[in-house]
């Protein structure tokens, strides 16, 4: 009962959230006002839209546009004097692809390490028959609230011996608690009659966990396959803090560069870098863009996951 | 626990046997994370007492020789402190006053699209800021706020003198709140969705034929239905106006000495004291005192958000 009721929830949510709406019927005449109301509407979300992809099409146009034109102090969000020289420059001449590579390395090798730690811990946590989970749900839950702060932590790394290795870029932020507890409930809503039967088949308790729960959970290992790659590949913070030059990231390689030109000064010679930054801006967000629409379906269930309270 | 084995003591022992017989494999699955939090979460919380210790590079975590309250009574004399932890508050009440009702009008009007995959675009576009990195996003501002950036131009186009906007202090809460609601504000409509596509379409066919209009059916039907969540939210957001963990990367990639005295907040400053100048006993001393103010005010928030809404985080 309890079961299905978890499971014809979400199936009802994706529904709603997914476009179906059913908040709506459809027998109700409509009136003028609200006939206003729903142009108005559709206008405002129109700007809304337009308003946050604005950035990034200023972005695309500014690395398409040629340096003259960005002399002449071009602004639009068609480019100038089209080409594809600064694409090429950046992929070919300086060290971009190299951070490039950093990067998808980290976001591989941390992604996996996640994903397996989170899941290793979330799964126990999730049976509330197992005595421990009440001592260490709020042992988890409580680091969420408080912790050692920037200098402990970073007296702590340095002290690991971890400075400028791939350790200190990942280890910090491995196991994010809120993560830890999203996938707590995802577990928590396996059918129980599965992994008995799973257990009279003669599954030990990993197996129900390695060969059931996890299969089972596969909208769930996706959103967190993508909040853990983002977030290795958005960080720059482990990077500036712990790394030398030949280890950074993209992003922190991205964050030298856009400082590097502020601190130029000279007004012409910010606007020839900017197609520079901008496309280097661009080749960084671009696998982010690609990817997360494709799993919106299974990242908004999760997060809605987070919001049903036990 | 207690109940099944007060009846019958003697089996207590072979009770606990078979139950590690059973779990072993979950308790061992359990052995890496614990360790992992040991280390990286409560060792550097516990490393939080070289705020009371001085501490020498080099030397142990947890500091030197006890200097007692030293730190804290430095910093608390600190104009520099007081300038931060103000802006912190200012940069945080400014932000939330705005991202707040914002987010919620947003999650409303979405609500009421009709056409499906209309719907879903706006949705999905709202949501890729919350997914690019705070570097990147501080580059566009950067970029679009520049002497030559199109801000400056569509100024210059109505005849207004260019604005450094990044060198004067009073533009930066500006910058900060209005990035912040272009962040978040898609993303953080998920829940409020959420809470609506739960309620019962019934509700709204009820009030339908008792001749409530749309607007109406908006006000007495939706806004009340989703009230929990909107407290909730409100609550733990107020909860966390002092912390300034979320504002660091903002702030750090942001700021420069010249909007110091809008844009320094606790965690800049607790890093150019600690890791820029080396004073890491008194950046610790700092960070502790808003940890602890945090902490506070989190638990005041989610307290309150358990006795008025029966929901809470811990």
């Amino acid at each position: 009962m309890e079961k299905k009721s978890f499971i014809s929830r979400l199936k009802e949510r994706r529904g709603a959230i997914g476009g179906g709406s059913k908040a709506t019927p459809l027998k109700v005449r409509e009136n003028t006002g609200y006939k206003v109301f729903l142009v108005f509407n559709a206008i405002i979300m129109g700007l809304v839209a337009v308003a946050t992809l604005y950035p990034f099409l200023y972005l695309v146009s500014q690395s398409f546009s040629s340096s003259t034109a960005l002399t002449e102090g071009h602004t639009g969000i068609i480019p100038k004097g089209f080409n594809i020289d600064t694409y090429k420059t950046v992929l070919t001449q300086g060290d971009f692809l190299n951070y490039y590579k950093n990067t998808i390395i980290y976001a591989i090798v941390g992604t996996l390490a996640s994903l397996i730690t989170s899941s290793i811990l979330a799964y126990p946590l999730s049976k509330k028959n197992l005595k421990v989970t009440r001592i260490l749900t709020p042992f988890i839950i409580f680091t969420m609230y408080f912790g050692g702060g920037l200098i402990p932590n970073y007296v702590l790394v340095i002290r690991l011996g971890l400075k400028n290795t791939m350790g200190a870029f990942i280890l910090p932020m491995m196991i994010s608690t809120y993560y830890v507890l999203l996938m707590k409930s995802f577990f928590a809503g396996t059918p129980k009659d599965l992994e008995e039967a799973g257990e009279l088949d003669g599954l030990s308790k990993f197996g129900v966990f390695w060969r059931i729960a996890l299969p089972l959970s596969k909208p769930i290992m996706a959103t967190m396959t993508l909040f853990y790659a983002v977030m290795y590949w958005n960080n720059w913070y482990q990077a500036f803090l712990y790394l030398r030059k030949e280890k950074w990231p993209v992003a922190y390689y991205l964050q030298t560069i856009i400082r590097g030109s502020a601190a130029a000064g000279d007004q012409d010679q910010q606007k020839v870098a900017s197609n520079v930054r901008s496309c280097s801006m661009v080749l960084t967000v671009l696998p982010i863009i690609l990817v997360y629409p494709f799993i919106q379906k299974y990242y908004v269930q999760g997060m809605m996951l987070g919001g049903v309270k036990e | 626990m207690s109940s099944k084995n007060k009846e019958w003591q003697p089996a207590k022992k072979s009770n606990f046997k078979r139950h590690i017989g059973q779990y072993w494999q979950i308790y061992l699955m359990l052995v890496i994370p614990v360790v992992y939090y040991v280390i990286f979460r409560y060792i550097p919380m516990f490393g939080n007492i070289i705020a009371f210790r001085r501490y020498r590079a080099g030397a142990s975590i947890f500091g030197s020789e006890w200097s007692g309250l030293k730190y804290f009574k430095q910093f608390i004399g600190d104009k520099s402190f007081w300038r931060a932890f103000k802006n912190t508050l200012t940069l945080n009440i400014t932000y939330l006053l705005f991202r707040f009702p914002l987010t919620l009008i947003f999650a409303l009007l979405i609500n009421e699209i009709r056409n499906i995959h209309w719907k879903k675009f706006v949705q999905t576009v709202s949501y890729l800021p919350h997914f690019i990195s705070m570097v990147i996003v501080c580059g566009m501002i950067k970029e679009l706020v520049s002497a030559g950036g199109p801000i400056n131009s569509l100024l210059a186009s109505i005849g207004v003198a260019k604005v450094t906007f990044l060198s004067v202090p009073k533009w930066f809460p500006a910058i900060f709140t209005i990035s912040g609601v272009w962040q978040s504000m898609g993303w953080g409509t998920i829940l409020y969705l959420a809470a609506m596509a739960n309620i019962n379409p019934s509700l709204y066919e009820a009030a339908a034929v008792d001749g409530a209009g749309h607007f109406q059916r908006v006000w007495h039907i939706t806004i009340p239905s989703i009230l929990p969540t909107i407290t909730t939210l409100l609550i733990l957001d107020i909860g966390g106006l002092v912390g300034s963990g979320g504002a660091f990367e903002k702030v750090f990639l942001l700021y420069n000495p010249m909007i110091y005295d809008s844009a320094d907040i606790v965690s800049t400053y607790v890093y150019r004291m600690g890791i820029g100048s080396g004073n890491y006993s008194y950046a610790t001393a700092v960070g502790l005192f808003e940890g602890l103010i945090n902490l506070t005010l989190l638990t005041i928030a989610n307290f309150t958000s358990r006795k008025l809404t029966d929901s809470s985080l811990f």
